[in-house]
């Protein structure tokens, strides 16, 4: 198995603990095997040392050198398109999807119950079809 | 020396009699007579919540209709909420119901077209059979006659549902989901749910 996400200077990872779970960050600098540096200054993620633990890597890399400052991060952000990939990909689309449903009322978790029975019975009609 | 007052009785009836007699009781019970201590609070106006108006499609949650849907029709008197099923679309009728049993949703029908009659208060929900139970003969008696709904109960019934039907009609799906129970499922974490 080969791998395709490394821990280095200009990966963006997603935190998910504490705070700022949820953000995306840039790792900027490695401290040790256990926690590195990173920053968001697009994304509200403040400059901190925070453990691999708490952080998941993406397949999204910026071209910035070890311990760039946050303006240099900002213009590389951007020129990498970083946001928007990340918006297009599945893993955010699923994080959002997720989002969505936790917000809908009663009447609204029924709707979509419905539309998903109406869904499944479309989908099984089709495969009679082709099976026959 | 002739006496003033024959006592029969015990010191209870003497003193009574001493005081229609216009004197002091000349005996008078050696205890103090526990007198029940009077409570000073004073039953408060019941405060609905905020997430319940009239209007609102709550969860009932207790009885032989929890699980069930109901739009909240007013606060009665008493504080509790006056709920329709409507009964055509879920079987609930008009009744009340405490707001404690209940899941108050964000969803709202709007009943400004639907006016209840005066009549439907609290004296209206009253339970009228005089059997309690107390009676052996009425306690061991299996063979009650069923409950009768009157026609009084389903005039107002239909007076209230008419124009609460056409308002949910309205919305698209309201009605299906006023008929349909409300069910956890797997995973379903239902502090975290929003209604």
């Amino acid at each position: 198995m080969v791998f395709s996400r490394y821990v280095e200077v200009g990966r963006v990872v997603l935190v998910n603990f504490g705070p700022d779970s949820g953000k995306l960050a840039t790792i900027v600098d490695i401290v040790d095997q256990n926690k590195c540096l990173v920053d968001g200054p697009t994304t509200g993620v403040a400059r901190q040392i925070i453990p691999y633990k708490r952080v998941a890597l993406t397949d999204i890399k910026v071209e910035v050198g070890r311990g760039a400052k946050a303006a240099a991060l900002k213009k590389a952000w951007a020129a990498a398109g970083a946001q928007d990939k990340w918006d297009s990909s599945s893993w955010a689309k699923k994080l959002n999807a997720k989002k969505t449903r936790k917000g809908l009322s009663d009447f609204q978790r029924f709707k979509v119950m419905v539309a998903r029975k109406q869904k499944s019975q479309a989908v099984r009609k089709e495969m009679k079809k082709l099976k026959a | 020396m002739a006496r003033s007052l024959v006592l029969t009785g015990g010191p209870k009836k003497a003193a009574k009699t001493a005081a229609s007699a216009g004197k002091a009781a000349r005996f008078y019970p050696a205890d103090d007579v526990a007198v029940p201590k009077k409570s000073r609070q004073s039953k408060n106006a019941t405060k609905t919540r905020a997430s319940i108006t009239a209007g609102s499609v709550v969860i009932l949650l207790a009885g032989r209709f929890r699980g069930k849907r109901a739009v909240v029709l007013k606060v009665l008197e008493s504080g509790l909420l006056l709920v329709s099923g409507p009964f055509k679309v879920n079987g609930v009728p008009l009744k009340r119901v405490n707001q404690t049993y209940v899941i108050a949703t964000s969803t709202k029908v709007d009943v400004s077209k639907v006016s209840v009659p005066a009549n439907v208060n609290d004296d209206y929900f009253k339970n009228t059979s005089k059997t309690n139970g107390k009676n052996e003969e009425e306690f061991f008696n299996t063979d009650r006659k069923a409950a009768v709904v009157s026609d009084q109960r389903k005039k107002d019934q239909k007076a209230v549902d008419t124009a609460l039907l056409s308002a949910i009609k309205s919305t698209p799906m309201l009605k299906e989901y006023l008929s349909a129970r409300f069910t956890l499922t797997k995973n379903d974490k239902p502090h975290e749910m929003i209604f």
